[in-house]
């Protein structure tokens, strides 16, 4: 835990969520280091989205602090955090569907480039990072699945983030699109940018993040790298009800 | 600079019609069509671009005519003074209108029915109150000459207004290609997504709003000393907040030409309808009221929109039908 603490540019501490009777995130702490991808897991309805809404400033938590950057960010509005390099994708895709592909990009390459010809260049750019530079042209409504996953990416990193928030940028592709995106996700960090992804494909997060967060019923229930996550007893729970981890380990040993 | 050579093109034919038709009537229809298109890009910056559907744009409309008309009648002020203070006016109250409808997150039919109401509640007010006239309205007195903004010939109130819907059509087409209009359109195709990106989406469309006013005040003030009488069914009618949304739907929403050729379309249709029908009253509603459901129907992203339409079918006209080929294979 200590040598985590080395240099997080994200830190999550205590942070709470009520809508009305319903507590989504529980005084859940985390935080995300320099350059590092970052994972977020946990079973359906932990609160993960909840949580990823409240960094990126589109919910105000009801409790708690999140510093970025050795600042208090909690409660500022979305667009200000943009600003100050805060990205985020959505979980269900949320492309300006009448725009195309270039268009789409353009809007967050504007944010620090006011004139047209610099914001084009920066959206083609990233438009050949994240492999859409043979779809420009095409309307963002007609993509595949694996298109508008890739244009959600492209979007985000064209306002040129600090910290990506990703939300399930894998979830509905197929193995062999899956293949082809980690790569790019991974090559982000060498580019000097902090990921935290929520994930669900659990084969991806072993591969990327070095880190790992459980989120349980709106709570942090585990944390440390993949592999000693995966198998931790209360995290196998957690998935997959009281006395799994006791079942596996009898179905093991026979 | 490309984009600026259609409204080169198409101002310089216009600008052009006094010198072959002296018809005071038809010179009367496009000014009047003019005027409309001025209003119609006013709702299409707002409405268009920003997807900020207002009901109500006889507010900005009847605040710059009764402020062009009120402060040459009452407080002696210069005619081309007023017009600007109209201008102003309309700005000010698409700013005012603008930040408390979208400060408290007004969206889609409720921000349509706030803007209505604001231009109701302006309407009454100005058909009771003494400093609009009341119910008698307001006559700006006849004063020839160009220090009164006043002119014999038509042709002359048709140039002005030409030239304001040229300055109009060139605010539309760089706000088009600006930072501005790409957060806009953002605004319009997805609120949530355009502010996780850093845009300010309250205050983008405040200020389309104040842009927006500004231009259909302009549209008012342009009434007030064309007709030089303006009451408070006139100014704040709903007749003109449906022309200045019903032009730009019509020619094709969210497009620099739109509300232009909507506008002359909308008119020309008017007044055929009026040809064709003859004497029986209400028979022309009908007709235009039919007409317009058809072209929605069939067009639904207006004239230009159309027009792109019926160029894909040719363009496609001659390839082979592979892709029916393929899903009959699948299917």
């Amino acid at each position: 835990m200590a040598d985590r603490m080395a240099d997080p540019l994200l830190v999550v501490d205590r942070v709470t969520r009520r809508f009305g009777g319903l507590l989504a995130v529980n005084s859940a702490s985390l935080s995300a280091q320099k350059e590092r991808i970052t994972a977020l897991i946990g079973p359906n309805g932990a609160g993960k989205t909840t949580l990823f809404s409240m960094i990126s400033g589109f919910l105000k938590p009801s409790a708690g602090d999140i510093c970025y950057a050795g600042e208090v960010i909690t409660g500022e509005p979305p667009h200000r955090l943009a600003r100050r390099g805060i990205a985020r994708t959505f979980q269900i895709v949320q492309p300006f569907g009448g725009l195309t592909v270039l268009e789409n990009i353009l809007v967050g390459a504007h944010l620090h480039h006011r004139g047209r010809a610099e914001a084009l260049a920066t959206a083609e750019e990233v438009c050949r990072y994240v492999g859409l530079h043979d779809q420009l042209d095409r309307q963002a409504d007609t993509l595949t699945v694996a298109g508008r996953k890739r244009l959600e990416l492209a979007r985000a990193l064209a306002i040129e983030p600090k910290l990506l928030l990703l939300d399930e940028v894998l979830a509905g592709l197929n193995p062999s699109e899956i293949r082809d995106i980690v790569p790019v996700i991974r090559g982000l960090c060498g580019r000097g940018i902090t990921i935290v992804m929520i994930e669900h494909v659990m084969q991806a997060v072993m591969s990327l993040a070095e880190h790992v967060f459980v989120l349980a019923e709106g709570k942090v229930i585990a944390e440390g790298a993949p592999a000693q996550v995966a198998a931790d007893p209360v995290v196998i729970e957690a998935y997959l009800g009281h006395g799994a981890a006791a079942k596996l380990r009898a179905l093991h040993a026979h | 600079m490309r984009g600026f050579i259609p409204i080169v093109v198409v101002v310089a034919v216009l600008a052009s019609v006094p010198l072959v038709i002296h018809s005071n009537v038809t010179l009367n229809f496009l000014v009047v069509a003019l005027m409309i298109a001025l209003a119609g890009q006013g709702w299409n910056i707002l409405g268009g671009y920003a997807g900020q559907y207002s009901f109500g744009h006889a507010a900005f409309f009847g605040t710059g005519a009764y402020v062009t008309a009120i402060l040459q009648v009452r407080y002696g002020v210069n005619a081309w003074i007023g017009f600007g203070a109209g201008i102003v006016c309309g700005a000010a109250l698409g700013g005012v209108i603008g930040a408390l409808t979208f400060r408290s997150g007004l969206r889609g039919s409720y921000f349509a029915l706030v803007t209505l109401a604001f231009a109701e509640v302006l309407r009454i007010i100005a058909s009771v109150a003494p400093i609009t006239g009341a119910g008698v309205g307001t006559l700006v007195h006849l004063d020839l000459g160009a220090r009164a903004f006043q002119f014999q010939s038509r042709a002359v109130f048709y140039w002005i207004i030409l030239a304001l819907v040229a300055l109009s059509l060139v605010v539309a087409r760089l706000i088009k290609q600006s930072r501005f209009g790409a957060w806009l359109i953002a605004v319009r195709e997805n609120e949530d997504a355009a502010k996780a990106l850093g845009v300010d989406t309250s205050s983008v469309k405040t200020t389309a709003m104040i842009i927006s006013g500004a231009m259909t005040a302009a549209a008012g003030c342009f009434y007030a000393q064309y007709f030089l009488f303006v009451d408070s069914g006139i100014a704040y009618g709903t007749w003109i907040s449906i022309e200045a949304l019903l032009t730009p739907i019509i020619g094709g929403v969210g497009t620099v030409f739109g509300p232009l050729l909507g506008a002359l379309a909308v008119r020309l249709l008017g007044e055929g309808a009026k040809l064709v029908t003859g004497d029986v009253p209400g028979l022309d509603l009908i007709l235009y009221g039919a007409v317009l459901v058809l072209v929605i129907w069939f067009t639904p992203r207006g004239l230009i929109g159309g027009c792109a339409q019926v160029r894909g079918w040719f363009a496609r006209r001659g390839r082979p039908a592979v892709p029916f080929i393929n899903e009959a294979g699948h299917g």
